[in-house]
């Protein structure tokens, strides 16, 4: 029997339901070459951080003018005039072409972006380098005491109109769990022009250096573990929502990529996968995936989806609070007995 | 040879380095530099075009190396030319005096080349950057053709006349327009298209040059030894050759005259064609003369001006021929100074040039009387007004000859009185003087400013700036001239329709309103609005305004900065304002320029910066007020005091530093000077500049006294000291002190760590590098940067009183510890150096170590400007009146330099010994033997040592004896001195590395500090052979492909040299053993000192941080090599010492933090992974060496004389 492995998302055609997504290996061109090869549906370039482009710009300006015009013997300053300075956003898109050019898969650019004004702009460039659908990684922290949600949320929606507003790609918004009402939020988004939800963002959780006591950054690698936050809610949204879902955080194997299909993922994507086991590593996840699909009997990875969403589901229940009950009680049995 | 011209010629403004860089690039192949002031630029522009390929006007691109020295250079030259090629180079001052012996060579064998100087001052009894003719003028022996430009325009265009010239007449060329004053000016120039330059230069001529070039195909021997039989008559041969040149020049100017307009003879008449008294002069001080010459003709007297342009080979009836026949009196300007001659090299051309031709020429007109002087030495200010006073010196019955002016000379007489009222300034030119500080990016909007008018208007335009020699806080006064007509006034504007005062706080500091001329403009970048300035404004720049009727706009430029994202960053607004206000053009096409300036400016380095400058360009005109004047309170009250010496300062420091310091140093006279260039030190504490915003204030209850915030401390602004507790008597109700914590010192004594706050530059390493932190907030440490204001008068009592404490016994405690050693006084303070400096420290901590017994011999570079440059010193003294005794000879001979004062000492230590043994039986035995077996090496001993010394002095007065007299001359060499060789890594692995090699093989006990910064700091950073692998610097703007060169290895080698390699921000532990034991050895040590430096783009109060990561990174591996004595008591088996860890991270993540590194990854990423790469491997490498050579055993030889 031959197996279908081919998705839709965000209207793009994949010839499998495995994404890389956003994260160093994706920012080299060698290995986007070599997850074609493995097998990955689509790419999702690193984030172009408009932040990041801003305060390099500054720095630099700054470090240029130190000391230039201040004294006799220097008046033209400590460094040489270089030609190129590669500021902004030209090293990002001439990759993202150079990706678009490689490769045969969909590859999509991610932005992350501080301004209104940046993020619309970065978007088109985006665009016109080649990008096949633009990954907003929204990333805000509210820590203003007198923003209520209200404003939060309005500041996304006018974010996804301002960009749908101006490209014709389609638009990914990935976003983080912690909304009140997620489904509200999530049918907003939809509204608003996204075809796509990302779920979800994993904010980069700082540390403290007992050492120097200091606050320290800290990156930590996903494990399958925290794949239950995304196959939750994309399992709840399924079928409410009319978007595409991609899941990422926590999809290390072929048992992974299959909970999040069933729950209703159009797409799975890997990081912390890719970086621990390597670029080659999408072959043998999806050998593992045909095999049981093969085994269960099932045809294409569109059957699969969402047949285990909270619609579908035959103990759909599981997916709300009684969920919590039911571990508890099984956790404890044991013991009891 | 002259094709059609094709080209409009393009209106430019540029330097006069650029105009005279851009066609030596043009039309040479081969280009060999070294940075020196004020010729770097050239050498600079030429290797920033080279390295983006711009192409010279045979199509190639010419290949630019730079070299280890002046002398280097002029080697390459002379051998690419000999080898065919085009070849070049630029140079000023001590550089071209490298270049002579090369330059005789290049002469003598007749090849065609061109050098272009930025004429500067010979270090005589001081070094000065400045501009005057004394360099050149000590290259007349060469045989060089000398050709001088007078202004920017020239200094392009003469510029290729040489070039043509030197091609025709194969005799090589100086081509010389004084520096700063030509080099730094700009002004509105026709330029050269690159069609004129190739139509002029003839390729027949070229390929004659190659003709001559040494060839195995046709091989010829040149650079022969010769005998008395034949080398006077080869010698000869040539003068054919120079005979030819005038002409030769003659004819370059006006092919170049035929071709674009603009013409020039080798000597150029200008004034009255009937004149009877004329000045005779060459360089920049034409246009001065010219303008005073117009101006006196315009009322009707004959007087005129001989421009020299071909000053060598010298044409006498050229010169005579140009003077008119009714020519009665002539006055010769010379910029330099011949002591001992009868006169300066020019006059005496002159008079020799009269006296040989006046009657073939002028028949039976009777030969006209000369009189020479000198004028405008190091820049001084040379003005239409001086010129006055010399032609009118010449109407005197007996003008004086031999005469100065620009100065009082109340010693010798020689300086003319003039009328400083004079003036020839046009009333169609705008004139504006703008203050500002370096850092306020003043003048890099001025010379927009420049730019914009001069390419938007059918304006002239004129910039000058003027910079201040300290580093730290630096002022620099910008002079922009536009007129209708070119502008030719090469002085200092002294009458201004616009001026503009970009810090509020220089009202109180300096005369701002000395420039400005009635009903001008006054704007100031004021903290307070319009209606509440005016009685900010000191009482005395009120009354100013009041009388001088000035318009007064107040625009608070630092908010506006604020707001748009750019703090500390003005220069954009106040240009807006100063278009807004001038009116020079419409008011939206200025703004429109202005952002197109922007936007050229910082487009390259990203949207973000140009966008918030645009920002701050569209809220200035909303800022921007007037202030409508009233005569209330017009300076009613008496003037603030700018500047008040205390009263204890010596006379000296009264009668004279405190003048310099003031800005005033003008009016000194000769007699307030001292003869030989010696001052006093002690002296930068009488210089308060106030400068820093905010300053360290210790929380005593949070501190460890671990002494980190004094060590580091560049400006020894911060202190320790440890006191009884009975010290405390009389202090301030706010000084701070708390119990000594350690047992080294006695039950009770109290410590303070004090900040000096008018000394302080606000850089915060202190505040860094402390590890206390408070428990309950953890950002809060120990000390902690605050707003000044809120704590000036407190610390400035504090720190009175604290000066009062006394200073720790020497002996009471060790040394070799650092909050121990931050306990002795630091002799180096409040250097006018960087904020931040990472050299600094190392000086104090020396000055602390060894103060009171140390000659500094000082290589020029950044430690001799903010240790030596006028008006005061950082070097100082402590109660006894003891300390460093410092001097800088050159930038190449330093180690010789050391070396010889070490020489000195023991001479006369030697010679002491054998007084004191003939006089055995005045002095007695014991006494004798004291002396002589005196062991000096701790604090008690010397101090022993040096009492008994003194004793000696004192009974020697008492004996009358020929040897007595001898031995009280010497006996202070009984006492061991410290010799310290202390320099920049440009001087010690490059143009001095020579001489410290040898000095290093002598075996002698001399110290060797290199503050090393990697990069030429001083000339502005260019690339040195210490700049390491992947570094972006001048010189080496693609990264620099090879790997800094292991100095310490090279003098490991040697066996015998004590060599250690620190960071004090690493560990100043291993700093501070380095140094004592460096001190202590008895043979040559070098230590090479990790110095952090504003070139290598750093946040400056991180700069311990990074010195830290650079050795965990192996980058800079800590170690001391201790060479293995017979007789040392502390003998090691195992010289080699690492004191650094295995490297624990990469390379990368120490580099990544500096713009030096980092900016490689942006303009060249797949360069810079290579680059980063092969560093990686640099310390991979060094590390495997060392860590084997720590396993070695070496032992050196006994010398017979003990000495290693």
């Amino acid at each position: 029997m031959s197996i279908e492995l081919s998705t839709r998302y965000l209207g793009l055609s994949l010839k499998t339901p495995l994404v890389a997504s956003a994260s160093p290996v994706t920012g080299d061109l060698e290995a986007l070459a070599r997850l074609s090869e493995a097998g990955i549906g689509a790419v999702v370039l690193p984030s172009l951080f408009e932040e990041q482009i801003e305060h390099d710009e500054l720095q630099l300006a700054r470090l240029r003018d130190y000391g230039a015009e201040g004294f006799a013997e220097a008046p033209g300053g400590y460094f040489p005039e270089l030609d190129d300075y590669n500021v902004g956003p030209d090293a990002y898109l001439r990759n993202l072409e150079r990706a678009v050019q490689a490769l045969s898969i969909p590859v999509i650019a991610s932005l992350n972006g501080t301004s209104a004004g940046g993020w619309v702009k970065y978007a088109t460039s985006m665009q016109q380098a080649g990008a096949a659908a633009i990954e907003l990684n929204v990333y805000h922290v509210a820590t203003d005491p007198d923003a209520d949600a209200a404003a939060v949320e309005h500041r996304y929606l006018e974010l996804v109109r301002a960009v749908r507003s101006e490209v014709t790609v389609p638009l990914a918004v990935k976003i983080h769990p912690y909304f009140s009402s997620l489904p509200n939020m999530a049918k907003r988004l939809a509204q608003a022009g996204a075809e796509g939800l990302v779920l979800f963002n994993r904010f980069m959780q700082p540390d403290i250096d007992l050492a120097n006591l200091r606050v320290a950054p800290h990156v930590e690698l996903s494990t399958s573990v925290e794949l239950r936050l995304p196959l939750r809610w994309i399992a709840i949204l399924k079928g409410r929502v009319d978007v595409s879902f991609a899941a990422t955080t926590g999809v290390h194997d072929a048992a992974d990529v299959l909970k999040l299909l069933l729950a209703g993922a159009d797409v799975t994507m890997m990081a912390s996968a890719l970086l621990k086991r390597g670029v080659e590593h999408p072959r043998a996840v999806l050998a593992e995936l045909t095999s049981w699909m093969e085994l269960n009997e099932y045809a294409s990875v569109e059957e699969l989806k969402g047949s285990l969403s909270q619609i579908n589901a035959p103990n759909p229940e599981q997916f709300e609070r009684s969920q919590y009950m039911r571990a508890l009680v099984t956790y404890a049995s044991p013991r009891l007995g | 040879m002259h094709s059609q011209r094709l080209s409009v010629p393009a209106r430019v403004i540029v330097d006069g380095n650029e105009a005279a860089a851009r066609i030596a690039y043009l039309t040479s192949e081969v280009i060999a530099i070294y940075p020196i002031t004020p010729a770097s630029p050239m050498g600079e522009s030429a290797d920033m075009w080279s390295d983006a390929g711009k192409r010279n006007i045979w199509d190639s691109v010419p290949q630019v190396i730079e070299m280890q020295s002046e002398g280097g250079a002029a080697g390459a030259v002379h051998g690419s030319l000999q080898a065919g090629a085009l070849t070049t180079t630029f140079t000023a001052s001590q550089g071209l005096l490298l270049m002579i012996p090369n330059m005789f060579k290049i002469a003598g064998e007749l090849t065609p080349t061109v050098f272009h100087v930025a004429a500067r001052t010979l270090a005589t009894h001081a070094l000065s950057i400045f501009g005057d003719h004394s360099d050149v003028m000590a290259a007349r022996s060469t045989g060089w053709a000398m050709l001088a430009s007078a202004s920017v325009q020239e200094a392009q265009d003469l510029a290729l006349v040489a070039q043509m010239a030197t091609l025709a007449s194969r005799v090589p060329f100086l081509h010389f327009f004084d520096g700063f004053r030509t080099s730094h000016e700009l002004n509105t120039i026709e330029q050269l298209a690159q069609d004129d330059v190739r139509a002029l230069i003839d390729d027949r001529l070229v390929h004659a040059h190659r003709e001559r070039a040494l060839n195995p195909a046709r091989p010829v021997l040149r650079g022969s030894a010769q005998n008395p039989d034949v080398f006077f008559q080869a010698r000869e041969a040539a003068n054919r050759y120079y005979d030819a040149v005038p002409a030769i020049v003659q004819t370059a100017m006006d092919q170049l005259a035929s071709r674009v307009g603009r013409s020039y003879r080798i000597f150029d008449f200008s004034g009255a064609p009937d004149a009877e008294r004329v000045l005779v002069a060459m360089g920049s001080s034409l246009g001065a003369i010219e303008e005073a010459v117009e101006a006196l003709c315009q009322r009707g007297e004959k007087v005129g001006l001989l421009k020299v342009r071909l000053y060598r080979p010298f044409d006498g009836r050229a010169l005579v021929s140009a003077l008119p026949p009714t020519t009665r009196s002539i006055a010769v300007l010379d910029r330099t100074k011949e002591p001992g001659s009868v006169g300066e090299p020019l006059y005496q051309d002159v008079v020799t040039a009269l006296m040989q031709g006046w009657g073939d020429v002028h028949g039976g007109s009777a030969l006209p009387r000369v009189i020479g002087g000198r004028y405008g030495l190091a820049s001084k200010e040379f003005t239409p007004a001086m010129a006055k006073r010399v032609l009118d010196e010449l109407a005197a019955a007996h003008p004086k000859n031999r005469f100065t002016i620009g100065i009082v000379d109340d010693v010798t007489g020689t300086s003319l009185k003039y009328d400083r009222e004079f003036s020839t300034e046009p009333s169609d030119v705008t004139r504006a003087v703008f203050y500002g500080l370096g850092s306020d990016g003043t003048v890099g909007a001025n010379k927009n400013s420049a730019k914009i008018i001069a390419e938007n208007t059918p304006l002239n335009a004129q910039g000058y700036f003027v910079y201040d020699s300290r580093k730290a806080g630096a002022t620099t006064v910008s002079h922009l001239r536009f007129g209708p007509r070119p502008i030719r006034s090469t002085y200092l504007i002294g009458s201004a329709s616009f001026v503009a005062c970009h810090q509020f706080n220089f009202l109180d500091r300096m005369n701002v309103l000395e420039y400005a001329a009635p009903g001008g403009t006054l704007l100031l970048n004021s903290p307070y609005p319009a209606a509440e300035v005016w009685n900010h404004i000191p009482p005395q720049v009120r009354r100013s305004i009041v009388d001088k009727r000035l318009r007064l706009f107040v625009i608070d430029g630092d908010r506006v900065a604020r707001d748009a994202g750019l703090a500390g960053r003005i220069n954009t607004i106040m240009q807006t304002c100063f278009f807004q206000l001038s009116q020079v053009l419409p008011p939206e096409q200025a703004i429109d320029q202005i952002k197109r300036a922007i936007e050229k400016t910082y487009e390259r380095r990203g949207a973000a910066i140009v966008n918030r400058n645009f920002a701050a360009v569209e809220a200035t005109l909303a800022a921007l007020k007037e202030v409508p004047l009233t005569t209330a309170g017009a300076g009613d009250e008496p003037d603030r005091a700018a500047f008040t010496l205390p009263a204890t300062a010596p006379d000296f420091v009264s009668r004279v530093t405190g003048l310099m310091i003031a800005g005033k140093g003008e009016l000194l006279p000769v007699s307030a000077l001292p003869v030989d260039g010696t001052f006093p030190t002690a002296t930068a504490k009488y210089e308060k500049r106030s400068i820093a915003r905010e300053i360290p204030i210790w929380d005593a209850d949070v501190c460890t006294q671990c002494g980190l915030c004094a060590i580091v401390c560049p400006h020894a602004a911060i202190r320790t000291k440890a006191y009884p507790a009975a010290a405390l008597a009389s202090a301030p109700a706010s000084f701070t002190a708390r119990d000594w914590r350690g047992k080294e010192l006695p039950a009770g004594t109290k410590l303070t760590v004090q900040v000096a706050p008018d000394d302080c530059t606000g850089c915060g390493v202190c505040v860094e590098v402390c590890p206390a932190r408070k428990k309950e907030v953890a950002r809060h440490k120990a000390i902690n940067m605050e707003p000044k204001l809120l704590h000036l008068d407190r610390e400035r009592a504090n720190f009175d009183f604290f000066l009062e404490l006394p200073a720790i016994e020497r002996s009471a405690v060790e040394h070799d510890q650092v909050r121990t050693s931050m306990l002795l006084e630091p002799l180096f303070e409040y250097s006018g150096a960087c904020a931040g400096c990472g050299e600094t420290p190392y000086l104090k901590l020396l000055t602390q170590l060894f103060g009171d017994r140390m000659l500094v011999a000082n290589a020029t570079g950044c430690s001799s400007i903010y240790g030596g440059n006028l008006p005061t010193t950082p070097w100082s003294t402590n109660a006894a009146g003891r300390g460093p005794a410092w001097s800088n000879s050159l930038f190449e001979d330093n180690a010789e330099f050391g070396l010889g004062m070490r020489l000195a000492l023991d001479q006369q230590r030697a010679l002491a010994l054998e007084l004191l043994a003939k006089l055995t039986s005045d002095l007695g035995e014991t006494v004798v033997r004291g002396l002589v077996d005196a062991a000096q090496r701790d604090e008690v001993q010397r101090s022993g040592q040096f009492e008994r010394v003194e004793r000696l002095k004192a009974t020697l007065a008492g004996i009358d004896k020929p040897e007595a007299r001898q031995l009280l001359a010497v006996a202070d060499a009984l006492v061991d001195r410290s010799v310290w060789i202390i320099g920049g890594d440009g001087w010690a692995y490059d143009i001095g590395f020579g001489g410290l090699d040898h000095v290093l093989a002598t075996g002698r006990n001399v110290n060797i500090l290199v503050l090393d910064t990697e990069v030429y700091s001083n000339t502005g950073g260019q690339a040195s052979k210490a700049t390491p692998r992947a570094a972006v610097a001048k010189f080496a703007s693609g990264g620099k492909p090879i790997g800094k060169k292991d100095l310490g290895m090279i003098a490991i080698a040697y066996g015998n040299v004590y060599v250690a390699q620190i960071a004090i921000g690493a560990q100043p532990k291993q700093t501070i053993r380095a140094l004592l034991e460096a001190e202590a050895y008895p043979g040559p040590s070098l230590i090479i000192a990790y110095s952090s430096c504003i070139a290598h783009g750093i946040e400056m109060s991180n700069s311990m941080a990074i010195q830290k990561k650079a050795v965990q990174a192996g980058y800079w591996p800590l170690f001391r090599f201790v060479p293995n004595l017979e007789g040392l008591e502390d003998g090691h088996a195992h010289p080699f010492h690492l004191d650094s860890r295995k490297p624990s991270m990469p390379f990368k993540d120490y580099a990544l933090e500096q713009a030096r590194f980092s900016v490689l990854t942006r303009s060249k990423p797949a360069h810079a992974q290579e680059l980063f790469a092969l560093a990686q491997r640099d310390i991979d490498e060094r590390w495997r060496y060392y860590e084997q050579l720590a396993g070695i055993e070496r032992s050196v030889p006994h010398s017979e004389q003990g000495e290693p």
